[in-house]
């Protein structure tokens, strides 16, 4: 008994969407968190689509399994018999698909495929690419199958905060260029499912200066442009300090000494510079971790995983991200 | 740790002070320090080698903006005011790069007036020099062409774009001016001049097929645009190419200075070797590897592990929590650097003559000329 007629926020961790749209800016942890989230989601026998668009193979590398097809696969199990699937959307397999509903291309989309027709036509409009991998995403969160839903959600690894309000923005990028047709009408379909509540989207950042920055202003550019804003979500951190205090080089001798290690000026004088450093940086991050709160968001945060983003790291940040704190 | 040992050390101060060396481009993976870099090498060579310098910028960071003076986007270089200059004779100018500004006076230079104002209208165009994925590449290359042909300055220091992969700045202006020169250009152009050749005909036959689909699905406007804007384009095919290909060269010569920069972190590293292969392919000079962001322990006496076990003696002792708090941090610092230097041996490994220097992670984000310094010597004097 899946979907459905399943409250779409089993645990009330504030994951009420059904189409999650996770950015951030490159590098701070998106196809980690978006593979997580996916894996959380699924959790208790339900099913999720982890999607990713931008040709990178980022999901592939991530689960360290052969590259991804255009076609939804069994990525992996999550725990009490959930199910994650994973798609890499093609902007040029989407609209030889596209048009094939509506035309009878058979030889001629592939003919026209081989002279890269369908690559120029995607590529000279940006927006077109963007609408047909866009309107995939809303194909598959809105799929049923009988009466039930396919997925119960979906989670999509987006473009970074630079091009995400551009990527989501398709009727304004469509307009430009196409003032009628099937694909304005697309695209009017795809702005509406991706304003309404079943959609968010959440970004990504790390307590570095940049991140944030970006986090700051995408989060003021896709307000303005009507989509949702879910969570931030804080990659990477550590646990406080429970002293988190500057410590006097007196003390540290002492404390060496008592520890039964090498307590010489050097010794001292070094681990005394990195105590001092390693407290310039929390208090940068907390100073950072403010400017989040400011924007009166739900706020999560991840944990810096020692060992990198294994399997048993994955486990650990879907955990993270649906254990209400 | 031989890995540290093998490699040459990269003495950036020779190639700074070198004036044969009048080009220096920073490249590297997504967020690695090549603006930081860029602008440091720059400060540096006017401030400790009295050169005439500029740095072009590309996207730096608000605030290190800022402190540069970057805070209009006309798109020239600009000196940079209250740096320390008055002993070495030095300049430091400094631009940000407007990427659509460029691509503008591009069109200007190779068309007039009228012809440049259709372009500027044309939607296809607008999509184009915002938006198209390797403008941004292409127009950097323009403006270093620019800026090497004004012949003004003694060094130019190119910061290259945030894209994920470094090969891209190399890669995508050829691919621009291929796609620009392209078939599929030709043909929307061209159905009419095509059409007698027999060769051709299922091309023009599945093309006319194309439009046809496309007028359905976009609107024939679109069509419209779109040849308006291939045919407005198609004078200056061979302009974009030839500049394009000028540039090429420029970076081939012995005066430029290719510094790859990389954080000690997987992909930094193994986008910084593609890079490294690459310009070896391409006979352009690699004159080193930063290392950038590096861990360094102060104590390296002390190694992660006796440091963990000491810090956990002291928590069941107790009375000396703040001691504990150190060691616990200095071992994840030590296990990080380890870690780091494991990854960097990769590079190492594969390139072993080329020069490479690490740059100390800072405490703080680098946002102003001070900042800058601090990794100039560093980079100089590691
Ligand atoms: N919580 C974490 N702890 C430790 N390492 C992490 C964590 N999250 C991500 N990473 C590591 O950081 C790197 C970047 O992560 P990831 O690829 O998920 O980011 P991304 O935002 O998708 O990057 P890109 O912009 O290149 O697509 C990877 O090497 C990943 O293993
Ligand atoms: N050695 C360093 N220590 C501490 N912080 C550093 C260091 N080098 C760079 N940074 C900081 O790292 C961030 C990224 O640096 P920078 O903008 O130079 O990278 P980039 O390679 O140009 O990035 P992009 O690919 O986005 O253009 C900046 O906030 C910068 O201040
Ligand atoms: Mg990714
Ligand atoms: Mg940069």
């Amino acid at each position: 008994m899946r979907a459905a007629e399943r409250p779409s926020d089993p645990a009330g961790t504030g994951w009420s969407a059904r189409l999650h749209v996770v950015t951030g800016k490159g590098g701070t942890g998106k196809t980690s968190v978006a593979a997580a989230l996916a894996l959380a989601l699924a959790a208790g026998g339900r099913r999720t689509l982890l999607v990713e668009v931008e040709g990178r193979q980022g999901i592939a590398q991530l689960f360290g399994i052969d590259p991804l097809p255009y076609e939804e696969r069994h990525l992996a199990d999550a725990p009490d018999g959930g199910e994650v699937r994973a798609l890499a959307v093609d902007a040029e397999e989407a609209l030889l698909e596209y048009l094939d509903m509506f035309y009878k291309l058979g030889a001629a989309g592939r003919a026209l495929r081989k002279l890269g027709a369908i690559d120029f036509a995607t590529t000279i409009a940006p927006g077109l690419r963007d609408v047909l991998l866009t309107g995939k995403v809303k194909e598959a969160t809105t799929r049923t199958s009988g009466q039930r839903r396919v997925y119960d959600a979906v989670v999509l690894d987006a473009p970074p905060t630079g091009r995400i309000g551009r990527f989501l923005n398709v009727t304004a990028e469509t307009a430009r260029l196409a003032k009628v047709g099937p694909i304005k009408t697309q695209s009017e379909g795809v702005a509406a499912l991706l304003r309404s509540p079943i959609t968010a989207v959440h970004v990504v950042t790390l307590l570095e200066e940049m991140p944030v920055q970006e986090t700051v202003d995408a989060i003021a550019d896709l307000t303005a442009l009507g989509f949702g804003v879910g969570k931030v979500i804080v990659n990477g951190t550590r646990p406080p300090l429970p002293a988190g205090r500057p410590v006097s080089a007196a003390e540290l001798r002492r404390g060496l000494v008592a520890a039964g290690l090498p307590a010489d000026r050097e010794t001292v004088a070094g681990l005394h510079d990195e105590a001092r450093d390693q407290l310039i940086r929390r208090e940068l991050e907390d100073s950072l971790r403010a400017d989040l709160v400011e924007l009166g968001l739900p706020m999560t945060e991840l944990p810096l995983l020692p060992d990198g983003v294994d399997r048993a790291g994955l486990a650990t940040l879907a955990q993270a991200l649906v254990s209400a704190d | 740790m031989p890995s540290e040992d093998a490699a040459p050390q990269l003495d950036v101060d020779q190639i700074l002070a070198d004036p044969g060396v009048r080009i220096i481009v920073c490249c590297g993976a997504g967020g690695v320090g090549k603006t930081t870099t860029a602008a440091a090498l720059a400060l540096r060579a006017a401030e400790q080698h009295g050169r005439r310098t500029v740095v072009l910028t590309i996207d730096p960071a608000r605030r290190l903006a800022q402190s540069l003076g970057l805070t209009e986007l006309d798109n020239t270089p600009r000196q940079v005011k209250g740096i320390d200059v008055e002993t070495s004779g030095g300049e430091l100018h400094a631009m940000m790069l407007d990427m659509k500004r460029t691509f503008d006076d591009v069109v200007l230079q190779h068309t007039d007036p009228a012809k440049a104002a259709e372009i500027f209208a044309n939607p296809f165009y607008q999509a184009m020099s915002s938006t198209f994925a390797g403008t941004q590449e292409y127009m950097a290359m323009e403006k270093l062409g620019q800026l090497h042909a004004r012949g003004e300055w003694d060094l130019i220091v190119v910061d290259t774009p945030p894209s994920r992969s470094a090969l891209d700045f190399l890669d995508a202006p050829a691919r621009l001016s291929r796609f620009l020169d392209g078939r599929m250009l030709r043909l929307l152009l061209a159905p009419a001049r095509s059409g007698g050749r027999s060769m051709f005909s299922l091309v023009t036959a599945s093309f006319g097929m194309f439009s046809k689909v496309v007028q359905k699905v976009l609107g024939a406007q679109l069509l419209t645009d779109l040849s308006g804007f291939v045919a407005a384009l198609d004078s200056m095919f061979g302009g974009f190419r030839q500049r394009a290909e000028q540039t090429y060269r420029i970076l081939q010569a012995r005066e430029t200075a290719f510094v790859l920069v990389a954080a000690p972190e997987p992909d930094a590293v193994r986008e910084a070797a593609y890079f490294a292969g690459r310009l070896r392919e391409e006979k352009m000079p690699l004159a080193g590897l930063v290392l950038n962001r590096v861990h360094r322990p102060a104590v390296p006496e002390l190694d992660a592990e006796q440091s963990r076990v000491a810090a956990e003696r002291l928590a069941e002792l107790g009375g000396h929590e703040a001691t504990a708090e150190v060691l616990r941090a200095h071992a994840a610092l030590a296990r990080q650097a380890v870690r780091e230097q494991q990854v960097a041996a990769r590079f190492t490994e594969a390139f072993p003559a080329v020069p490479s220097v690490s740059v100390t992670a800072q405490p703080a984000d680098v946002h102003d000329v001070d900042g800058l310094r601090t990794i100039g010597a560093a980079i100089s004097r590691p």
